[in-house]
């Protein structure tokens, strides 16, 4: 399984990477960790005449949170696109302002693919049941695209359009992905998360994904949600108005239960060798049941922990 | 009209290796083909076996998903490079041998450099960690069992460093 | 600290270090993808997209004409050139070449080889081979291929049935008639494979000058040279297969007789060294290595108490669209077609059935893995049916340790065996009544548990019987192995045996066995690898018989230097062999340890003091052993009975799993596996292949298929998609062993190279049944996935809601 014959570059810049890019077109491709491409290169799916390798570009490793956590609006995590996902992992401020994000990390591949995986690469390669995807559309992270006429902005949201396919367009190249954190919550608030997945074998893709964050108040009332299910559309789907729904609910049963059953009607699934439409249907219930308790519960935890400390 | 050559200089096992190769050559051909460290083994080409693993400036990572021009000026240990400095090997390769944890021989490199990665970050790892971190890593000869013991030997030894 | 049944030996059964292991840890491996033969081309395949399709044409200029290609090969030059490869069973119209040759068979089938500087240039110019193909009509279902009218894999075959038969042994219908109960039921054991991490590879180089084929292969294959050399149509010993190549698991797949015949083909045409290292999309569609896919349909016959009296057993084999030894996997169950159980009357129909898919191939059981999954599912159905204790049910049919030699109605007899003990230690080693609580709790608190048994034969010392019972015209009953054994003029001992490794630390029971024979430290033993020409015949570590067959070789090879070394003694101290001590190597007179000559002493005469040797001994210290695996030489009676496998090991299971309830997801919580392989040499050794074989059968049992869509196509071609378990899904595993030897082997020993493999999916099938059952759900197809697990969930929870709606 060796890979087509193609050229290889390494620009030291990023405008020269778009030049590169703007110049050989839909024949050449950006490697950065290559834990997606590579394979597929191996397996001659994808055949690239030329190769940019923007891993080592410095414009693309900007790690910067946001400087103090605002009480009155939601600040700004950027990541450049080249950093590595073991780098997020290991960041204490991504563990603090990202908790959601931290999580899903350790989801993502085994460690050997996230030592050389980066963030933006995984968001580009447009895989439904990519965690990191699926992060960045829930917490409704912005996108920032360059090429040689400038730069773009563009909401996770809209960035994925099918299995493998996103909105980057071939002379382009992902650089930034700025993902909001949530506003310091106030003294009788905290914040939890949630990630979970149900793969087959430890690391495997997933068959379906879900994940959660929430606003809490001391008395259980929910007041603010974002939740989203990867693997069960053709995209990473976030569930904004179900977020909306949940907001000034208790997060009883009954309510996370209609959460769950509206979260899957907006569901889409395939059937494959390992999952069927319908049990991919069945797990996304199952797996936002789950994500909403949990980051209930890791909420009440948190305020816990303020009390306490 | 052969395909381009692109100059690599990588240092492996501590010596700079210096080649001329072709972009598409992975880090695994270059490793055992260019400079004939067969050590290093080639199990599914797409990085999922982990019988390819190598250190990359000191993080276990899968050579067959690099090419070799992607690891210019890098730093790489590959199963050879665990020995001690007089030859003989080193410490976590002992407890292989002690507790029996390779047959066939041929996930065992890779497998050593996912151990030796984990005992250099975490040198007292919890069953649980331990299997972690060799997940990545496929066997089907062992189950397993006695490579897990001979990690959990190593580290109770106080034998972090292989 | 000693194994149970090695107390009396000096180094069988302790404790020791192999022998391969130091150059393993250190990459200091030899395995065919590491040698370079100088001026050393590549092979690679262009392999068919059709199920079924007539090749109209190929065309390579295109290929051709890139820089560093050398040739392009394709069936048609190969078949006209070569031999036909051998099949198992009477079917010679069932051709199988290398190559295509008019036509494709399966999806993934090789249709040209090419040779290129580098294995890249040749896939290049694999690529730019062009095929035209007209796609036939083509069957996948195996049930659906045996009926009339189903498009035939080999037209001249006639049909696409390569074999049936149905055997009868005892009084079937009698014993059906006579019994209070029966049930029938089917079982589906899927397509997967032990696949290992290393493809498979060789490499080979002629030499004009000597007319020799020299070959390097991840080999493990009976017969391997001399079919080449048939093929090839070269003389047997213009055929040299090197074998200490180490070879990176094999697990019985690797016999790789097309790609060997191939690739020599191409190095003695071209003149040039050729390596073919298949990458893993040609060894999973192409490299012909998948295992059996059978349907099993049981009827069972018992009475009330329990005993049960007999069986019917159809099992439907899907080889594949060719066929070597595969359909041989349906004879091997044969000699243990009763499982541990006293079964009195069994019939057993096999058919092996052609379709278009990839080739099977041998895998590690050869058949009785899903033949036990196939036993031990019906005694679960039994005692589920008759409310009766699944351990209790076992014990009550159990052959008894005081009935050895046991004659089963198929014509095997079991050497020994302790089944009640062996059980009860594992039933104590998992604590059983807390692992029972443990279930319940769980149950209780709303989760879904359940705990499996198995209680199943490892059949050993692999006879080769099924080859005349299945093909009457193939009365071959030779199934012999053999080692030679030197010591040189300085006294060092080298062991030589003949045939390749895989992992099974061969080297380690060879040294052992010398060490334990001539009472010399076996860390002072080498032993090596012959060649095919200098070997002595072999059959290949297969069937678990190594320990039985090269253990046994050693051991008679060791006495004959022993025997020698006691001669020169009595010659040179004038003494009588009734009055000699050997001890360690030197001989002495018992009653005057002063008369006495060392080992240095001895061997010095041997080699250098022709005056001094007894009259009629050989000069040198060296001695051969080849013998035939003990009880073979039989052919079968008119109505199939024979002596398969001669020794019995057994393996009792005890699982514990979880599954999901919302998921389906199982999860395995506690493995215990009670183990008797009689006299165990290298303790690690047959631990550590356990310990592999459980993990084989957790793959099959829980999430390997080779799944195909309804066009033929292999959906799970890549390990994205054929699912081998890690570290993470293979739990913690507690083998606790017995020992009952062998009364007809060396040392007691039994084989033991397929442990775990044979038992772990009937187990892990029983417990996911166990813990289905509280829903009124079961499974009864391999591998029971996530989806399929909670596709059975779900139609059992509408039944409910139907049924009480």
């Amino acid at each position: 399984m060796k890979a087509a014959p193609f050229e290889y570059t390494r620009p030291a810049k990023l405008a020269e990477a778009c030049s590169l890019l703007a110049f050989h077109g839909p024949d050449a491709k950006l490697i950065a960790g290559g834990q997606s491409l590579v394979p597929m290169m191996a397996m001659r799916l994808a055949r690239p005449a030329w190769l940019i390798d923007i891993s080592r570009l410095a414009e693309l490793q900007r790690i910067a949170a946001p400087a103090e956590q605002d009480a009155d609006q939601d600040g700004v995590f950027a990541v450049g696109a080249g950093v590595r996902q073991c780098v997020m992992e290991r960041d204490p401020r991504a563990h603090a302002s990202l908790p959601l994000l931290a999580q899903a990390l350790r989801w993502v591949g085994h460690a050997q693919t996230r030592n050389r995986g980066t963030i933006g690469g995984s968001i580009v390669h447009g895989d439904v049941s990519a965690e990191i995807a699926l992060v960045a559309c829930v917490l409704d992270a912005t996108l920032e695209l360059c090429d040689t006429s400038g730069v773009t902005e563009i909401p996770a949201r809209e960035f994925f359009l099918a299995p493998m396919i996103t909105a980057i367009a071939p002379e382009q190249c992902l650089t930034e992905i700025r993902i909001p954190v949530w506003r310091k919550p106030g003294g009788n608030t905290a914040h939890g998360c949630a990630f979970d997945e149900v793969s087959v074998r430890h690391g495997d893709f997933a068959l379906v994904s879900a994940c959660a964050q929430l606003a809490v108040d001391a008395d259980g009332h929910c007041v603010r949600a974002a939740l989203g299910i990867g693997g069960a559309a053709p995209v990473p789907l976030a569930l904004p108005e179900i977020g909306w729904q949940l907001a000034g609910t208790r997060l009883d049963e009954q309510a996370i239960s209609a959460a769950a059953d509206a979260a899957v009607g907006l569901t889409d699934p395939e059937g494959d060798l390992h999952a069927s439409a319908d049990y991919r249907r069945h797990l996304a219930r199952v797996l936002v049941l789950r994500v909403l308790r949990a980051a209930k519960q890791d909420a009440m935890n948190n305020l816990n922990g303020k009390r306490a400390g | 009209m052969s395909e381009k050559l692109y100059p690599v200089s990588v240092e492996v096992n501590g010596t700079l290796r210096e080649a001329l190769v072709t972009a598409r050559l992975t880090l695994v051909d270059f490793l055992r083909d260019a400079l004939r460290l067969t050590g290093t083994h080639a199990g599914c080409e797409h990085g999922i076996c982990g019988a390819c693993s190598v250190l990359l400036d000191g993080e276990p990572v899968r050579s067959c998903l690099m090419y070799a021009v992607q690891a210019d000026g890098c730093s790489l240990t590959t199963i050879e490079g665990l020995a001690r400095s007089d030859g003989t090997p080193g410490a976590l390769q002992d407890a292989f041998c002690e507790t029996h944890a390779t047959q066939c021989g041929y996930c065992t490199p890779g497998m050593i450099i996912a151990a030796h990665a984990l005992l250099q970050a975490n040198p007292e790892p919890s069953e649980e960690e331990i299997r972690e971190a060799i997940g990545g890593n496929l066997c089907r000869c062992t189950g397993y069992q006695q490579i897990v013991d001979a990690i959990k030997l190593a580290a109770e030894t106080g034998k972090g460093k292989a | 600290m000693s194994v149970p049944g090695t107390e009396r030996f000096r180094y069988i059964g302790k404790k020791r270090r192999t022998k391969e292991d130091p150059r393993f840890v250190t990459g200091r491996g030899r395995f065919v993808a590491d040698i370079a033969l100088p001026g050393m081309k590549h092979v690679a395949l262009v392999t068919s997209p059709h199920a079924a399709a007539r090749i109209k044409a190929i065309r390579s200029a295109h290929a051709q004409a890139l820089a560093g290609v050398h040739y392009v090969l394709t069936g048609a030059e190969l078949c006209a050139a070569t031999e036909p490869l051998l099949i198992g069973v009477d079917a010679p119209k069932v051709l199988r070449y290398p190559l295509a040759h008019g036509v494709v068979r399966y999806a993934g089938e090789w249709v040209a080889a090419v040779v290129a500087d580098s294995r890249a240039l040749a896939e290049d110019a694999a690529e730019k081979i062009e095929v035209d193909y007209e796609p036939a009509e083509y069957v996948l279902d195996p049930e659906k291929a045996i009926e009339p009218g189903a498009p035939l894999v080999h037209p001249l075959h006639g049909s696409n049935v390569l074999y049936r038969r149905k055997f009868v042994w005892g009084p079937v219908e009698e014993d059906f008639a006579r019994a209070g109960h029966r049930l029938a039921f089917r079982v589906h054991w899927g397509r997967s494979a032990t696949v290992p991490i290393e493809t498979f590879g060789v490499a080979a180089q002629w030499d004009a000058g000597r007319q020799l084929l020299d070959v390097w292969a991840s080999i493990q294959m009976p017969k391997f040279p001399d079919q080449m050399a048939r093929a090839l149509r070269l003389p047997g010993n213009a055929v040299r297969v090197h074998f200490d190549v180490d070879v990176g698991g094999s697990f019985g797949v690797k016999r790789g007789i097309k790609h060997a015949v191939l690739v020599g083909y191409l190095a003695k045409k071209l003149g040039c060294p050729l390596r073919l290292i298949e990458d893993r999309l040609e060894n999973m569609r192409g490299g012909d290595m998948h295992g059996p896919d059978r349907i099993f349909d049981i009827q069972a016959a018992f009475d009330s108490d329990g005993t049960i009296r007999s069986l019917k057993i159809r099992a439907l084999d899907d080889v594949g669209a060719y066929a070597g030894r595969s359909p041989l996997q349906l004879g091997k169950p044969v000699g243990a077609i009763v499982g541990p159980y006293q079964i009195h009357s069994v019939e057993y129909e096999p058919i092996s059935v052609m379709t278009n898919k990839t080739a099977q191939e041998a895998v590690r059981g050869f058949g009785q893995a899903p033949t036990n999954y196939a036993l031990e599912t019906a005694i679960d159905r039994v005692a589920r049916h008759l409310g009766m204790d699944r351990v209790a049910l076992r014990k009550k049919n159990f052959i008894r340790e005081d009935q050895f030699p046991y004659l089963i109605p198929s014509g095997t007899s079991y050497d020994s065996g302790d089944y009640h003990t062996v059980l009860d230690k594992a039933l104590a080693a998992a604590d059983y009544p807390a692992l029972l609580a443990v279930r319940d709790a769980a149950r209780a608190a709303g989760r879904l548990a359940g705990v499996g048994i198995a209680s199943c034969l490892e059949p050993s010392g692999a006879n080769s019987s099924f080859e005349p019972l299945f093909n009457p015209k193939n009365d071959t009953t030779t199934w012999m192995d053999s080692c030679l054994v030197r010591v040189d003029l300085s006294g060092s001992i080298t062991g030589v045996m003949n045939t390749s490794s895989a992992g099974q630390g061969h080297e380690t029971l060879v040294a052992t066995v010398l060490g334990e024979v001539l009472e010399r430290d076996p860390d002072t033993i080498r032993v090596v690898h012959a060649d095919s020409l200098s070997a002595l015949p072999s059959n290949s570590p297969v069937g678990s018989r190594m320990a039985i067959m090269l253990g046994g070789a050693a051991a008679g090879a060791a006495r004959k230097i022993k025997s020698a070394l006691l001669a020169i003694a009595a010659h040179n101290l004038n003494a009588e062999l009734a009055e000699l001590e050997y001890r360690e190597g030197s001989v002495s007179v018992k009653s005057d340890a002063n008369r006495s000559l060392s080992w240095t002493r001895l061997v010095e005469i041997a080699h250098r003091k022709f005056h001094r040797l007894p009259p009629g001994l050989e000069p040198g210290l060296q001695a051969k052993f080849v013998w035939e695996v003990p009880g073979g030489g039989g052919l079968p009676t008119a109505d199939g009975r024979i002596q398969m496998y001669p020794c019995f090991s057994f393996e009792a299971h005890v699982v514990l799993v979880e599954i999901d309830p919302a998921t389906g997801q199982p999860k395995l919580l506690r493995y215990v596996c009670g183990h008797d392989c009689g006299v165990m040499i290298s303790p690690d050794i047959v631990h550590g292949m356990t310990y592999g074989g459980i993990a084989h059968g957790i793959g099959a049992a829980l999430y390997e298929k080779f799944a195909y869509s309804d066009n033929g196509q292999l959906q799970s071609q890549s390990f994205m998609d054929y699912l081998i378990p890690s570290a993470l899904e293979v739990p913690e595993i507690s083998i606790v062993d017995h020992c009952t030897p062998s009364p007809l082997t060396t040392f007691g020993q039994k084989g033991s190279g397929e442990a775990g493999y044979l038992g772990a999916p009937a187990a892990i099938a029983g417990a996911i049944n166990d813990a289905l059952a509280p829903l009124g759900a079961s499974i009864a197809e391999l591998p029971m996935t996530p989806l399929a697990i909670w596709t059975r969930m779900q139609a059992a929870r509408a039944r409910l809601k139907d049924a009480t709606s």
